[in-house]
């Protein structure tokens, strides 16, 4: 191979040929995928539903009735009732997922710009940096993740800003772990050891031989923690941490309705449906999402 | 194995002084100074003057962790700031409390999980395997505490069978039939997530051992299927235990919001209240217990794997 030939498949031109047609044979496979279709679907109508609520929200989400408190599902006007201080639950249910989708996909998006540049950066620095890097996160896996959660936006008080510190605190070693690990395997190939042979900067190697090969089981890692960090946020603020009465969301909804049980035990189980909707959703779209992308099981 | 067992346990005493290190940092994200949050609002300030020479807070604060430290490894957390009592008591009975529900939603979870994940992967590609794996989907996804609530809903307010929630006996010990209906619904929402997650890896891990070509050695030998079997479950074994040292600490460290859930006087709901009380030395106290039992579990499970399969011990 002459040095013309080397420098012609250079990193940049590479990637630059390589990457449409994956992202585009990716994107085939997922929409011949039904239950990723499907899941996608689902989520899109409770997110454009949750974006909407001001127009498609049938009442007041933080207004109602003594005189109609609890009513059951069904009743005319209020299609899924009314709780304790009689608002209405549907209304409740499409505001409330502005608050529990911002609060379970936020920390995600956060913790996986900044756990996957750490990770990417620990694999592919040397033995030194790698270890500082890997230790410190070691010992946040030291901790169960809720218990994590819940002491630090414990110790920072209620209030949305700190559950999404909390939450991403939390993840950005998770991610951080699944970045790395990809990276290491990255690094070893041999593009990237003619990458280094064509004397391409250590930074152009990372966002054009790294980057591309790793972003994959990095989404699709992030997809799966979406639906725990749902759970988590929610969790979060059904033990009373998190956003304060009277805002709408979903874990604090099943706890403000969990008082009404015995007079009506159908209402205090809605919210938490939404929850697990949302939550298999993003489950069944990550599994869609791995296979599309050819990632098996144990590589996440 | 006694190199590698002593590799190992060295290994677990940076992460245990890592998790110090965070629990204690704890005290210093809150807002506003730690000898505030450590005195009731009416204080005066020559009392707060006092309160910190007392503490140490006035040393820099290297020192004032070592100190801390050195209390915290001699079983000293400190009294609660809500009643004066000492922590390392209230903790003690709080996580008792919490570990006889957790200990037999591990077990459980671990053997329901594991045959789950036995049959699932046994019948490969069958209906069998996916209604077990779509089961195994939903378990991983269900909301713990929503799951309480669905079982509060059927067993108590539909049929009246269980009681809604509390702890019967005082000690935490069930004795009689009355004090274990107390347990029953607890331990169902906790076992759910662990035996998805251990159905999960069972299932792939044995899918993956039949496929190897010394079990088709052993069929071709002529081995009758229940002696494969064993060889199956042995090496399926390894895999769910390796899983389960995570799930355990999990079932520990999230049963708050099923404790908070069933009332049930855990450590959980210890820490709950030391959140709503602002008391942090139970806070703190709570946090690194939980978070040093959750490093040893995962360092015997270690212990344990590599005494089951050699190739471990690396």
């Amino acid at each position: 191979m002459t040095m013309t030939q080397l420098q012609s498949a250079s990193p940049s031109v590479s990637a630059a040929a390589k990457a449409p047609g994956y992202w585009r044979s990716v994107g085939q496979r997922l929409m011949r995928d039904r239950v990723g279709i499907a899941s996608a679907l689902v989520l899109l109508a409770i997110v454009v539903s949750a974006l909407a609520a001001p127009l498609i929200a049938p009442h007041d989400p933080n207004s109602g009735s003594v005189m109609t408190r609890l009513s059951p599902i069904g009743t005319p006007g209020h299609l899924l009732g009314t709780d304790a201080t009689g608002r209405d639950i549907l209304s409740r249910l499409i505001w409330g997922g502005r608050l529990s989708l911002l609060s379970g996909i936020t920390p995600v998006v956060l913790a996986t710009l900044i756990g996957g540049t750490l990770g990417i950066i620990a694999g592919m620095s040397g033995r030194l940096v790698n270890g500082i890097i890997m230790r410190i996160t070691d010992i946040f896996f030291a901790f169960p993740s809720i218990l994590l959660a819940v002491a630090i936006s414990g110790v920072l008080g209620n209030g949305l800003g700190n559950t999404l510190v909390s939450l991403t605190v939390v993840f950005v070693p998770q991610v951080l772990r699944v970045a790395e690990s990809a990276t290491v395997q990255i690094a070893r190939q041999d593009y990237v050891d003619a990458a280094r042979a064509t004397t391409a900067s250590r930074l152009l190697i990372m966002t054009s031989q790294v980057l591309p090969n790793v972003l994959s089981p990095i989404l699709v890692f992030a997809t799966s923690l979406i639906a725990v960090s749902l759970v988590v946020a929610a969790g979060l603020n059904f033990i009373g941490l998190g956003v304060a009465p009277p805002a709408a969301e979903w874990g604090s909804m099943l706890n403000e309705l969990r008082d009404a049980i015995y007079i009506n035990p159908t209402l205090s189980i809605l919210p938490g449906v939404m929850i697990v909707a949302t939550s298999v959703c993003f489950n069944l779209l990550s599994d869609s999402l791995g296979s599309a992308m050819n990632i098996r099981e144990t590589d996440k | 194995m006694i190199r590698y067992a002593l590799i190992r346990i060295l290994s677990a005493i940076p992460i245990l002084l890592g998790v110090s290190v965070v629990s204690f940092g704890l005290l210093f994200l809150q807002p506003g100074n730690p000898v505030e949050a450590l005195l009731p609002l009416e204080a005066s300030p020559q009392i707060a003057e006092m309160m910190k020479q007392q503490l140490g807070f006035d040393q820099p604060v290297w020192r004032q962790y070592l100190a801390w430290l050195q209390r915290t490894v001699q079983g000293d957390l400190g009294v609660s700031l809500y009643d004066g009592l000492p922590v390392a008591g209230q903790l003690g009975g709080a996580l008792f409390n919490t570990m006889v529900l957790a200990i037999p939603a591990a077990v459980l979870a671990f053997v329901l999980g594991g045959a789950l994940g036995l049959i699932a992967g046994y019948h490969r590609n069958t209906w069998i395997d996916r209604s077990a794996s779509a089961l195994a989907i939903v378990g991983v996804s269900l909301p713990q505490y929503w799951v309480a609530i669905v079982l509060v809903v059927l067993f108590s307010v539909t049929v009246n069978w269980l009681p809604a929630s509390g702890m019967a006996s005082p000690d935490g010990i069930p004795r009689s039939f009355s004090d274990l209906s107390n347990m029953v619904m607890p331990v169902l929402a906790l076992m759910l997530v662990p035996m998805g997650v251990v159905a999960r890896v069972v299932r792939a891990s044995v899918q993956d051992i039949l496929s190897q070509d010394f079990i088709a050695g052993l069929q071709a030998k002529g081995l009758a299927r229940g002696r494969i079997l064993r060889h199956v479950i042995r090496n399926a074994m390894s895999a769910a235990l390796s899983v389960m040292g995570l799930q355990f600490g999990f079932l520990i460290g999230g049963s708050i919001l099923i404790e908070v859930v069933f009332n049930w006087p855990g450590s959980g709901q210890l820490l709950n209240l030391a959140i709503f009380r602002r008391d942090i030395p139970v806070l703190q106290g709570t946090v690194v217990v939980v978070a040093g039992l959750f490093v040893l579990t995962n360092l015997a499970i270690d212990l344990a794997q590599a005494a089951i399969d050699p190739r471990m011990r690396r």
